[in-house]
Protein backbone atom coordinates (compact mmCIF):
# COMPACT_ATOMS: atom_id res chain seq x y z
CA UNK A 1 0.00 0.00 0.00
CA UNK A 2 0.83 3.46 -0.81
CA UNK A 3 2.48 6.08 1.71
CA UNK A 4 0.12 8.60 1.60
CA UNK A 5 2.36 12.17 1.92
CA UNK A 6 5.31 10.83 -0.91
CA UNK A 7 2.25 9.29 -3.31
CA UNK A 8 0.51 12.95 -3.24
CA UNK A 9 3.98 14.29 -3.22
CA UNK A 10 4.84 12.66 -6.56
CA UNK A 11 1.64 13.68 -8.24
CA UNK A 12 2.00 17.34 -7.68
CA UNK A 13 5.66 17.58 -8.89
CA UNK A 14 6.11 20.00 -11.32
CA UNK A 15 2.39 20.35 -11.41
CA UNK A 16 2.32 22.69 -14.39
CA UNK A 17 -1.21 24.18 -14.70
CA UNK A 18 -2.91 21.51 -12.96
CA UNK A 19 -5.91 22.98 -10.96
CA UNK A 20 -6.44 21.03 -8.08
CA UNK A 21 -9.37 20.53 -5.42
CA UNK A 22 -8.53 18.09 -2.97
CA UNK A 23 -11.29 16.54 0.08
CA UNK A 24 -11.78 17.63 3.07
CA UNK A 25 -9.93 16.74 6.33
CA UNK A 26 -6.72 14.15 5.62
CA UNK A 27 -6.57 14.76 1.43
CA UNK A 28 -6.38 18.73 1.60
CA UNK A 29 -3.50 18.09 4.38
CA UNK A 30 -2.05 15.91 1.69
CA UNK A 31 -2.20 18.31 -0.75
CA UNK A 32 -0.42 21.32 1.18
CA UNK A 33 2.34 19.16 2.19
CA UNK A 34 2.90 18.65 -1.44
CA UNK A 35 3.62 22.63 -1.41
CA UNK A 36 0.90 25.29 -0.88
CA UNK A 37 -0.24 26.44 -4.57
CA UNK A 38 -2.77 28.89 -5.38
CA UNK A 39 -4.37 26.69 -7.36
CA UNK A 40 -5.33 24.48 -4.90
CA UNK A 41 -8.82 25.09 -3.78
CA UNK A 42 -8.71 23.37 -0.17
CA UNK A 43 -11.99 22.03 1.05
CA UNK A 44 -12.30 22.24 5.15
CA UNK A 45 -16.12 20.80 4.61
CA UNK A 46 -18.60 20.18 1.82
CA UNK A 47 -18.23 16.39 2.12
CA UNK A 48 -19.32 14.76 -0.75
CA UNK A 49 -18.88 17.83 -3.03
CA UNK A 50 -15.21 17.40 -3.97
CA UNK A 51 -15.82 15.38 -7.81
CA UNK A 52 -18.58 17.97 -8.28
CA UNK A 53 -16.67 21.54 -7.56
CA UNK A 54 -14.21 19.63 -10.13
CA UNK A 55 -16.69 18.69 -12.66
CA UNK A 56 -17.93 21.99 -12.20
CA UNK A 57 -14.68 23.35 -12.69
CA UNK A 58 -13.46 20.90 -15.83
CA UNK A 59 -16.51 22.17 -17.64
CA UNK A 60 -15.91 25.70 -17.07
CA UNK A 61 -12.39 25.39 -18.15
CA UNK A 62 -12.05 22.54 -20.93
CA UNK A 63 -8.38 23.87 -22.01
CA UNK A 64 -7.35 22.92 -18.13
CA UNK A 65 -6.28 19.73 -16.88
CA UNK A 66 -8.44 19.76 -13.29
CA UNK A 67 -8.19 16.75 -10.41
CA UNK A 68 -9.83 16.09 -7.74
CA UNK A 69 -8.42 14.55 -4.69
CA UNK A 70 -11.43 13.56 -1.82
CA UNK A 71 -10.91 10.59 0.24
CA UNK A 72 -13.07 7.42 0.33
CA UNK A 73 -14.95 8.67 2.69
CA UNK A 74 -15.87 12.13 0.77
CA UNK A 75 -16.61 9.91 -2.55
CA UNK A 76 -19.31 7.53 -0.47
CA UNK A 77 -21.48 10.35 0.46
CA UNK A 78 -21.15 11.53 -2.99
CA UNK A 79 -21.54 7.98 -4.84
CA UNK A 80 -24.07 9.63 -7.03
CA UNK A 81 -21.82 12.20 -8.62
CA UNK A 82 -19.55 9.41 -10.40
CA UNK A 83 -22.92 8.50 -12.48
CA UNK A 84 -23.39 12.18 -13.28
CA UNK A 85 -19.79 12.82 -14.32
CA UNK A 86 -20.35 9.66 -15.94
CA UNK A 87 -23.04 11.02 -18.14
CA UNK A 88 -21.13 14.47 -19.00
CA UNK A 89 -17.64 13.06 -20.23
CA UNK A 90 -15.40 15.42 -19.20
CA UNK A 91 -11.95 14.60 -20.88
CA UNK A 92 -9.92 17.04 -18.77
CA UNK A 93 -11.40 15.81 -15.36
CA UNK A 94 -9.50 12.78 -12.95
CA UNK A 95 -10.38 11.29 -9.84
CA UNK A 96 -8.00 10.36 -7.51
CA UNK A 97 -9.04 8.88 -4.65
CA UNK A 98 -7.45 8.44 -1.63
CA UNK A 99 -8.39 5.20 -0.12
CA UNK A 100 -7.35 4.27 3.32
CA UNK A 101 -10.73 2.58 4.38
CA UNK A 102 -11.06 4.55 6.79
CA UNK A 103 -12.47 7.63 8.15
CA UNK A 104 -9.67 9.06 9.55
CA UNK A 105 -10.75 12.43 11.09
CA UNK A 106 -13.58 10.53 13.47
CA UNK A 107 -10.45 8.29 14.60
CA UNK A 108 -9.79 5.97 12.07
CA UNK A 109 -13.55 3.73 11.81
CA UNK A 110 -13.62 1.38 8.96
CA UNK A 111 -15.37 3.23 5.99
CA UNK A 112 -17.19 0.64 3.35
CA UNK A 113 -14.46 -0.15 1.15
CA UNK A 114 -13.19 -1.95 4.14
CA UNK A 115 -16.26 -4.16 3.31
CA UNK A 116 -14.94 -4.54 -0.09
CA UNK A 117 -16.85 -1.82 -2.15
CA UNK A 118 -15.21 -0.72 -5.26
CA UNK A 119 -15.02 2.45 -6.68
CA UNK A 120 -12.93 1.03 -9.70
CA UNK A 121 -16.17 -1.42 -10.66
CA UNK A 122 -18.26 1.98 -9.92
CA UNK A 123 -16.69 4.33 -11.95
CA UNK A 124 -16.53 1.88 -14.91
CA UNK A 125 -20.04 1.12 -14.74
CA UNK A 126 -20.81 4.83 -14.75
CA UNK A 127 -19.02 5.35 -17.50
CA UNK A 128 -15.65 6.47 -17.08
CA UNK A 129 -13.17 6.00 -19.97
CA UNK A 130 -10.68 4.45 -17.56
CA UNK A 131 -10.35 3.48 -13.83
CA UNK A 132 -7.95 1.65 -11.85
CA UNK A 133 -6.20 0.63 -8.50
CA UNK A 134 -3.01 1.56 -7.51
CA UNK A 135 -1.49 -0.27 -4.53
CA UNK A 136 2.06 0.52 -5.35
CA UNK A 137 4.94 3.52 -5.24
CA UNK A 138 5.99 2.39 -8.49
CA UNK A 139 2.88 3.51 -10.34
CA UNK A 140 2.45 7.24 -9.54
CA UNK A 141 4.73 8.10 -12.37
CA UNK A 142 2.00 6.63 -14.43
CA UNK A 143 -1.00 7.93 -12.14
CA UNK A 144 0.88 11.59 -13.06
CA UNK A 145 0.78 11.15 -16.47
CA UNK A 146 -3.00 10.12 -16.80
CA UNK A 147 -3.06 13.75 -14.48
CA UNK A 148 -1.43 15.64 -17.29
CA UNK A 149 -2.35 13.74 -20.45
CA UNK A 150 -4.90 11.39 -19.69
CA UNK A 151 -8.84 11.65 -21.51
CA UNK A 152 -10.86 11.65 -18.80
CA UNK A 153 -12.84 10.56 -17.14
CA UNK A 154 -11.17 8.85 -15.33
CA UNK A 155 -10.82 7.40 -11.93
CA UNK A 156 -8.09 5.90 -9.44
CA UNK A 157 -8.27 4.46 -6.55
CA UNK A 158 -5.13 4.78 -4.76
CA UNK A 159 -5.18 2.48 -1.98
CA UNK A 160 -2.95 4.08 1.20
CA UNK A 161 -1.99 3.23 4.24
CA UNK A 162 -4.48 3.60 7.52
CA UNK A 163 -1.97 5.85 9.10
CA UNK A 164 -2.06 8.96 10.91
CA UNK A 165 0.33 11.37 9.84
CA UNK A 166 0.91 14.99 11.05
CA UNK A 167 -1.02 17.28 9.95
CA UNK A 168 -0.27 20.06 7.55
CA UNK A 169 -2.88 22.84 7.61
CA UNK A 170 -3.34 25.41 4.74
CA UNK A 171 -5.66 28.49 4.14
CA UNK A 172 -9.19 28.19 5.96
CA UNK A 173 -10.79 31.59 5.40
CA UNK A 174 -13.36 30.18 1.97
CA UNK A 175 -13.54 33.53 0.91
CA UNK A 176 -9.73 33.51 0.51
CA UNK A 177 -9.11 29.93 -0.68
CA UNK A 178 -11.62 31.12 -3.70
CA UNK A 179 -10.42 34.57 -4.63
CA UNK A 180 -6.85 33.36 -4.57
CA UNK A 181 -7.44 30.49 -7.03
CA UNK A 182 -9.25 32.98 -9.75
CA UNK A 183 -6.76 35.34 -9.23
CA UNK A 184 -4.08 32.70 -10.14
CA UNK A 185 -6.06 31.38 -12.93
CA UNK A 186 -7.13 34.08 -14.60
CA UNK A 187 -3.39 35.09 -14.37
CA UNK A 188 -2.11 32.26 -16.44
CA UNK B 1 -32.91 46.98 -16.55
CA UNK B 2 -34.54 44.13 -17.58
CA UNK B 3 -35.84 42.67 -20.40
CA UNK B 4 -39.31 43.52 -20.86
CA UNK B 5 -41.72 40.32 -20.64
CA UNK B 6 -43.44 39.40 -23.79
CA UNK B 7 -46.97 38.56 -22.79
CA UNK B 8 -47.01 36.20 -25.44
CA UNK B 9 -43.72 33.93 -23.69
CA UNK B 10 -44.62 31.62 -20.92
CA UNK B 11 -42.67 32.06 -17.93
CA UNK B 12 -39.65 29.42 -18.63
CA UNK B 13 -38.84 31.59 -21.55
CA UNK B 14 -38.45 34.32 -19.98
CA UNK B 15 -36.63 32.85 -17.04
CA UNK B 16 -34.05 31.36 -19.59
CA UNK B 17 -33.96 34.82 -21.01
CA UNK B 18 -32.41 36.13 -18.16
CA UNK B 19 -29.70 33.27 -17.83
CA UNK B 20 -29.21 34.30 -21.33
CA UNK B 21 -28.82 37.98 -20.01
CA UNK B 22 -26.66 37.31 -17.67
CA UNK B 23 -24.54 34.46 -19.26
CA UNK B 24 -25.38 32.15 -17.11
CA UNK B 25 -23.38 28.68 -18.62
CA UNK B 26 -23.84 25.65 -16.65
CA UNK B 27 -27.58 24.71 -15.23
CA UNK B 28 -27.47 21.64 -12.65
CA UNK B 29 -30.78 20.04 -11.82
CA UNK B 30 -32.75 17.10 -11.43
CA UNK B 31 -35.67 16.24 -13.80
CA UNK B 32 -38.76 17.68 -12.67
CA UNK B 33 -42.24 18.28 -14.55
CA UNK B 34 -42.65 21.74 -12.85
CA UNK B 35 -39.32 23.02 -14.85
CA UNK B 36 -39.65 20.54 -17.76
CA UNK B 37 -39.70 23.38 -20.12
CA UNK B 38 -36.79 25.75 -18.10
CA UNK B 39 -34.65 22.32 -18.57
CA UNK B 40 -35.33 21.84 -22.55
CA UNK B 41 -34.74 25.62 -22.87
CA UNK B 42 -31.29 24.78 -21.15
CA UNK B 43 -30.73 21.85 -23.37
CA UNK B 44 -31.21 23.37 -26.61
CA UNK B 45 -28.81 26.47 -25.81
CA UNK B 46 -25.39 25.80 -27.28
CA UNK B 47 -23.99 28.72 -24.52
CA UNK B 48 -25.51 26.66 -21.66
CA UNK B 49 -24.07 23.50 -20.43
CA UNK B 50 -27.02 21.63 -18.74
CA UNK B 51 -26.11 18.82 -16.10
CA UNK B 52 -28.04 16.31 -14.55
CA UNK B 53 -27.91 15.35 -11.31
CA UNK B 54 -28.64 12.20 -8.87
CA UNK B 55 -29.26 14.76 -6.06
CA UNK B 56 -29.62 18.38 -5.87
CA UNK B 57 -26.60 18.47 -3.33
CA UNK B 58 -24.43 17.77 -6.51
CA UNK B 59 -25.28 21.60 -7.70
CA UNK B 60 -24.19 23.03 -5.18
CA UNK B 61 -20.65 21.60 -5.63
CA UNK B 62 -21.16 22.29 -9.37
CA UNK B 63 -21.58 25.56 -9.02
CA UNK B 64 -19.13 26.49 -6.93
CA UNK B 65 -16.29 24.39 -8.96
CA UNK B 66 -18.49 26.71 -12.39
CA UNK B 67 -17.33 29.88 -10.18
CA UNK B 68 -13.93 28.91 -9.51
CA UNK B 69 -13.67 28.43 -13.32
CA UNK B 70 -15.11 32.12 -14.22
CA UNK B 71 -18.84 31.03 -15.68
CA UNK B 72 -22.15 31.43 -13.61
CA UNK B 73 -24.34 28.58 -12.80
CA UNK B 74 -27.61 28.45 -11.87
CA UNK B 75 -29.67 25.34 -10.35
CA UNK B 76 -33.52 24.33 -11.01
CA UNK B 77 -35.15 22.04 -8.38
CA UNK B 78 -38.25 20.73 -7.02
CA UNK B 79 -38.55 22.47 -2.87
CA UNK B 80 -38.64 18.41 -1.56
CA UNK B 81 -34.54 19.05 -3.51
CA UNK B 82 -33.50 21.92 -1.04
CA UNK B 83 -33.55 19.51 1.81
CA UNK B 84 -31.17 17.78 0.18
CA UNK B 85 -28.76 20.53 0.16
CA UNK B 86 -28.61 21.93 3.61
CA UNK B 87 -25.37 21.09 4.49
CA UNK B 88 -23.63 21.64 0.95
CA UNK B 89 -24.90 25.20 1.09
CA UNK B 90 -22.31 25.84 3.77
CA UNK B 91 -20.05 25.96 0.51
CA UNK B 92 -21.25 29.20 -0.84
CA UNK B 93 -22.02 31.03 1.91
CA UNK B 94 -18.26 30.13 3.47
CA UNK B 95 -16.58 31.14 0.10
CA UNK B 96 -18.97 33.54 -0.64
CA UNK B 97 -19.82 32.02 -4.38
CA UNK B 98 -23.06 33.64 -6.13
CA UNK B 99 -25.85 31.59 -7.03
CA UNK B 100 -29.17 31.39 -8.61
CA UNK B 101 -31.57 28.92 -7.34
CA UNK B 102 -35.06 28.17 -9.07
CA UNK B 103 -37.56 26.38 -7.33
CA UNK B 104 -40.95 24.92 -8.12
CA UNK B 105 -42.78 24.06 -5.24
CA UNK B 106 -44.60 21.20 -3.84
CA UNK B 107 -46.73 20.76 -0.89
CA UNK B 108 -48.76 23.73 -1.00
CA UNK B 109 -51.79 25.19 -3.12
CA UNK B 110 -53.55 22.57 -4.53
CA UNK B 111 -51.38 19.67 -3.36
CA UNK B 112 -52.87 16.67 -3.26
CA UNK B 113 -50.50 14.41 -1.85
CA UNK B 114 -49.49 14.87 2.10
CA UNK B 115 -46.26 13.72 1.55
CA UNK B 116 -44.90 16.62 -0.11
CA UNK B 117 -46.36 19.23 2.50
CA UNK B 118 -43.35 18.63 5.49
CA UNK B 119 -40.73 19.66 3.29
CA UNK B 120 -42.79 22.36 1.20
CA UNK B 121 -43.73 24.08 4.02
CA UNK B 122 -40.64 24.64 5.62
CA UNK B 123 -38.40 25.28 2.14
CA UNK B 124 -38.61 29.18 2.56
CA UNK B 125 -37.12 29.46 6.11
CA UNK B 126 -34.38 26.57 5.45
CA UNK B 127 -33.24 28.83 2.64
CA UNK B 128 -33.38 31.76 4.83
CA UNK B 129 -31.28 29.77 7.49
CA UNK B 130 -28.71 28.69 4.56
CA UNK B 131 -28.01 32.09 3.86
CA UNK B 132 -30.10 32.63 0.84
CA UNK B 133 -32.26 35.84 0.11
CA UNK B 134 -35.65 34.26 -0.80
CA UNK B 135 -38.21 35.75 -3.22
CA UNK B 136 -41.48 34.10 -4.04
CA UNK B 137 -43.45 34.25 -7.35
CA UNK B 138 -47.21 33.75 -7.47
CA UNK B 139 -48.11 34.82 -10.87
CA UNK B 140 -46.67 35.00 -14.29
CA UNK B 141 -46.22 38.58 -14.72
CA UNK B 142 -44.22 39.00 -12.21
CA UNK B 143 -41.70 36.50 -12.86
CA UNK B 144 -39.43 38.79 -15.41
CA UNK B 145 -38.77 41.37 -12.90
CA UNK B 146 -38.23 39.21 -10.19
CA UNK B 147 -35.80 36.82 -11.86
CA UNK B 148 -34.34 39.65 -13.34
CA UNK B 149 -33.85 40.99 -9.97
CA UNK B 150 -32.56 37.81 -8.47
CA UNK B 151 -30.30 36.96 -11.21
CA UNK B 152 -28.38 40.64 -11.11
CA UNK B 153 -27.95 40.02 -7.42
CA UNK B 154 -26.41 36.62 -7.58
CA UNK B 155 -23.90 37.91 -9.94
CA UNK B 156 -22.92 41.09 -8.98
CA UNK B 157 -22.86 41.02 -5.40
CA UNK B 158 -21.66 36.98 -5.08
CA UNK B 159 -24.90 36.88 -3.11
CA UNK B 160 -27.25 33.09 -3.20
CA UNK B 161 -30.59 33.83 -4.41
CA UNK B 162 -33.32 31.16 -4.31
CA UNK B 163 -36.51 32.36 -6.11
CA UNK B 164 -39.56 29.98 -5.22
CA UNK B 165 -41.92 30.04 -7.75
CA UNK B 166 -45.74 28.87 -6.06
CA UNK B 167 -48.21 26.04 -7.16
CA UNK B 168 -50.20 28.30 -8.21
CA UNK B 169 -48.27 29.22 -10.89
CA UNK B 170 -46.77 26.15 -12.16
CA UNK B 171 -50.27 24.66 -11.53
CA UNK B 172 -50.73 21.63 -9.40
CA UNK B 173 -49.65 17.93 -10.07
CA UNK B 174 -52.01 16.51 -12.66
CA UNK B 175 -52.85 13.02 -11.97
CA UNK B 176 -54.76 11.36 -14.71
CA UNK B 177 -55.06 7.61 -13.39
Amino acid sequence: MLDRRDFVQHLLTDRGDLLVVPGLGSATYDVAAAGDHPLNFYLWGAMGGTAMIALGLALARPERRVVAIPGDGDILMGLGSLATIGVKQPKNLVVVVLDNAHYGETGMQPSHTSAGVDFVAVALACGFRKALTVTRSEEAAEVRRLLHSGEGPILVNAKIKPEDVPRVLPLRDGHAIKDRFIAALNAR
Amino acid sequence: MHSPADLTTSWPDTIHAHFRRVGVRQVGYVPDAGHSLLIALCQDDPQIADVVLTTEEEGVGLVAGAALGGQRAALLMQSSGVGNCVNMFSLLRNCGFGCIVLITMRGEFGEFNPWQVPMGTITEEVLRLSGFLTYRIETADAVDEVVGAGCDMAFNGNLQVAILLSQRLIGPKQWTR
